[in-house]
Parts: C-alpha cells; sequence; structure tokens
C-alpha cells in the first residue's frame, strides 16, 4: 500500500533526475531545430546529391525506434571506437538528431506555405540563398510553425525516459535505482509518471496559448 | 553460429526475436482500435460521465510516458493491487492503449470532419445512435482516419523495442543478449535497425492499400 514517508524519501532524487531530464530535452530540442531546418533545406535543392540524403536520413531515422538508436550510438562508441561521449551527451545527440527528421516535416511545410512569389521576388532582387532564406521566406515561414514544433517538443519530452536504459540518471533511472535499493517501485514510478502528466499537460497548455498568439500575428 | 557471411551470421539469432515483436504489434494494434474507437465515440458523448472517462484515459495514456507506463504497470501495480500480469502481456496492453490515446483523438477529429447535416439527417430519419454511428457517420470518417491511423502503427512498432526494458526477448532485447556475448555493435544494431525499417515500410504499403480500397467510389474528402 501507499506509504507517505518513502514519497519524502525519494523526494531529492527525483528532483535531482528531473534537472537532468530537462537538460537532455532542452539540449536535444536546440539540436533538433537547427539539424531540422538543416534537413528542410536541403530536401529543397535542386542537386539530387544534396536532397536525397536528406530524404534517407529523414525516412530512416522517423521509421525506426529511438531506444535502438540509443543502443546503436551508445554500444558502438564502446565497442568500435572506444570511450566515446558520456551518456548524457549520447542522450542529447540522439534525441536531437532523432527529432530532428520529425521538425523538418514541419519545416518543410511551413517553407511549402509561403507563396511562390516570395520566392520570386527574392530572385528579381537578386538575393543569394542565404540572404533569400534568411530575411524573406524564414521571417514568414516560421512563425505559423511554433505550435507545431512545441508538439515535438513535447513528444521529445515524454521520450526522454528511454534514456535510462544507456544509464543516464536522469528522472525515471533515478526511480528504478531507489525502488531497486528498497524494494518500493510504487511511489517512485507514480510520482515520476504524476509529475510526466502534470509537465505534458502544462506543455499543451502553452503550445496552445502560442497557438492563438501567431494566429493573432498573422492574420 | 552459423554460416553465412557476416554481418548476416547474427541473423539466425536475431529473428527469434522477431516473432514477438510481430506479436506484441499485432496485439497492441488490435488493443489500440478498440480503445480508440471507443473512447473517441465516448468523448463526444452526450452523457458527461463518458466524456469524462475519456478525457482521463486520452490525459493520463498520452501525458505520461510510454516507459512510465510499461515500468508503472509491471513494477508498481502489483505492490498496489496484487495483480500481476506478465510482461508481455502488460506490454500488449500498455502499449495498446498508449497508442489508443492518440488514436481516441483521430477518432474524434474524424468524427468532427463530418458535417453536420449528415448527423441532422440520420436523426430526421429517426436512426438510433448505434444505427447512426454504424451506417451514417463512420463509414464517411474512416477515410480521414487511415493516414494518421497507419502513422500511429508506425509508432507502435517502434514502441514495442520498449517491451524489451520489462525483460520481454524482443528483437531488441535478442540483440542486446548478442551485443553483450559479441561485442560487434555495430553490425547487430545496424542490422536491427534495417529490419525495423522493413517492418515500417510494410505498415506503411499496407495502410496505403487500405486507402485506396476505402477511396474507391467516392468523389470528395480527398480520396481519388
Amino acid at each position: 500500500m501507499w506509504k507517505w514517508e518513502v514519497v519524502w524519501q525519494v523526494m531529492p532524487d527525483i528532483v535531482s533526475g528531473l534537472v537532468v531530464t530537462l537538460e537532455a530535452v532542452a539540449g536535444g530540442m536546440i539540436l533538433a531545430l537547427l539539424l531540422g531546418l538543416l534537413w528542410a533545406v536541403m530536401r529543397r535543392s535542386k542537386s539530387h546529391v544534396i536532397s536525397w540524403p536528406a530524404w534517407g536520413v529523414v525516412e530512416f531515422v522517423r521509421s525506426t525506434p529511438l531506444l535502438v538508436q540509443l543502443f546503436f550510438v551508445y554500444y558502438v562508441m564502446i565497442d568500435i571506437v572506444g570511450r566515446g561521449f558520456s551518456p548524457l551527451m549520447t542522450g542529447i545527440l540522439v534525441l536531437g538528431v532523432h527529432y530532428s527528421c520529425y521538425t523538418a516535416e514541419v519545416y518543410r511545410a511551413g517553407l511549402d506555405a509561403v507563396a511562390r512569389g516570395q520566392w520570386n521576388a527574392a530572385k528579381a532582387l537578386n538575393l543569394t540563398p542565404y540572404q533569400t532564406y534568411r530575411y524573406v521566406i524564414l521571417p514568414q515561414a516560421i512563425p505559423p510553425i511554433l505550435p507545431n514544433l512545441g508538439n515535438y517538443l513535447i513528444a521529445m519530452l515524454k521520450e526522454a525516459p528511454l534514456l535510462s536504459t544507456i544509464t543516464v540518471l536522469e528522472i525515471l533511472n533515478e526511480a528504478k535505482i531507489f525502488g531497486n535499493e528498497h524494494y518500493r517501485y510504487l511511489e517512485p514510478l507514480t510520482i515520476v509518471g504524476v509529475l510526466f502528466i502534470l509537465l505534458s499537460l502544462l506543455a499543451g497548455l502553452s503550445v496552445e496559448w502560442l497557438r492563438r498568439r501567431t494566429a493573432a500575428m498573422t492574420s | 553460429m552459423s554460416n553465412l557471411p557476416p554481418p548476416f551470421d547474427l541473423l539466425p539469432f536475431l529473428l527469434q526475436g522477431l516473432w514477438i515483436t510481430l506479436f506484441i504489434t499485432l496485439g497492441g494494434c488490435a488493443v489500440a482500435i478498440v480503445l480508440s474507437v471507443l473512447f473517441g465515440v465516448w468523448s463526444k458523448s452526450t452523457d458527461p460521465i463518458l466524456r469524462w472517462l475519456s478525457a482521463i484515459y486520452i490525459t493520463v495514456f498520452r501525458g505520461a510516458s510510454a516507459l512510465i507506463l510499461l515500468y508503472w504497470f509491471y513494477f508498481a501495480m502489483p505492490e498496489l493491487t496484487n495483480i500481476r500480469l506478465d510482461a508481455i502481456t502488460t506490454g500488449i496492453l500498455v502499449l495498446g492503449a498508449n497508442v489508443g490515446a492518440y488514436g481516441a483523438e483521430v477518432v474524434r477529429a474524424s468524427l468532427d470532419a463530418v458535417p453536420k447535416g449528415q448527423y441532422q439527417a440520420a436523426a430526421a430519419l429517426n436512426l438510433n445512435r448505434w444505427q447512426t454511428m454504424r451506417y451514417v457517420i463512420f463509414p464517411q470518417a474512416i477515410l480521414s482516419m487511415i493516414p494518421p491511423f497507419g502513422n500511429l502503427m508506425i509508432e507502435l512498432l517502434k514502441g514495442t523495442a520498449l517491451v524489451s526494458t520489462i525483460t520481454v526477448t524482443d528483437l531488441t532485447l535478442q540483440g542486446k543478449f548478442l551485443r553483450d556475448d559479441t561485442h560487434r555493435s555495430l553490425e547487430i544494431f545496424g542490422l536491427l535497425l534495417v529490419i525495423y525499417f522493413l517492418l515500417s515500410m510494410t505498415i506503411t504499403a499496407v495502410f496505403r492499400v487500405l486507402e485506396h480500397r476505402y477511396s474507391q467510389g467516392r468523389d470528395y474528402g480527398g480520396g481519388n
């Protein structure tokens, strides 16, 4: 049955695990936002040498499990390269690359939604590709897709507990270690579950707020 | 291990886990479809209790991450209730319920997309709620459900890898065992990624066929 004294005992571990989880999500998201933009721009290139690799990476990564991708990078670094990244760095890298393939699709939809005439106008003004994206296309493409990017931030938060499988001391791993030591899983796992429900509710509300703001801005 | 050239000599051992992965994917798929339709329809019910039930289900099973849910039902629930499910059953039910929570939203959105006049026409014909859903609304809503359900099934397939963490010897856990024995990480996990990729492609193909079949004879709603 539920014991409150276990709750107070486990709380410090949970909080320190939560900090690591949020670090991983923040790092992963920055990587996903930048790399996703790279894939999206590459896929619009007229040269197949540039557009096909980006297409291949995005399709492949989206179709395979994050867990196996984590194992792939983590164990290949250990077995083949010798000592590689720390578990947390591996986790951030894999989360970032995995979700970049989802953000790439969001960016792509955003770029497609920019009116054809804007591209033509940039060309008529003799802007370079960099100037076209920087000053004409991205300022119009990014605001309407912010809520969709936010949804992937939430999705990433929900998959971050997978990092526990490569020994990152994030929230689920802290709960599990506590459980192994005290033979009590009920309180730690329930707290973690409830925390995640609250976090994703909060994140969902923020995305909804953002959706209204950007809708008001662009209309 | 066998006479095939590397890395394919690893395949026979890895594929032993394939059946478990397929079994959990299909089982989870069945659970997910039942729960999505049930809670998707309930979320539009006139009965506030059913609406609340469906809101709670969607919030809990979407909000708490899949791995945490899996751990909770496998490790924590027995301490609370004395009910202990075996790992495979837990995997099928939890992953199915997790994907089903996303599916319920898909069902709800598709039901919303059916024009209001169709509900009114069904009411005018004096159809009861079951008949309205069965003969008027669902046949129209199902086409717009198919593509998002295809994506959800791929999410489910990818999610099955998580059952390896609660001791189910699926494809992923077989890979991990093999890695601990041989340390041929690059080949083992590379092969696993390719196998999962091929399975995802298969799901995509199946749902393309379904979409094509359900769009036969329609001249609206984006089908062709």
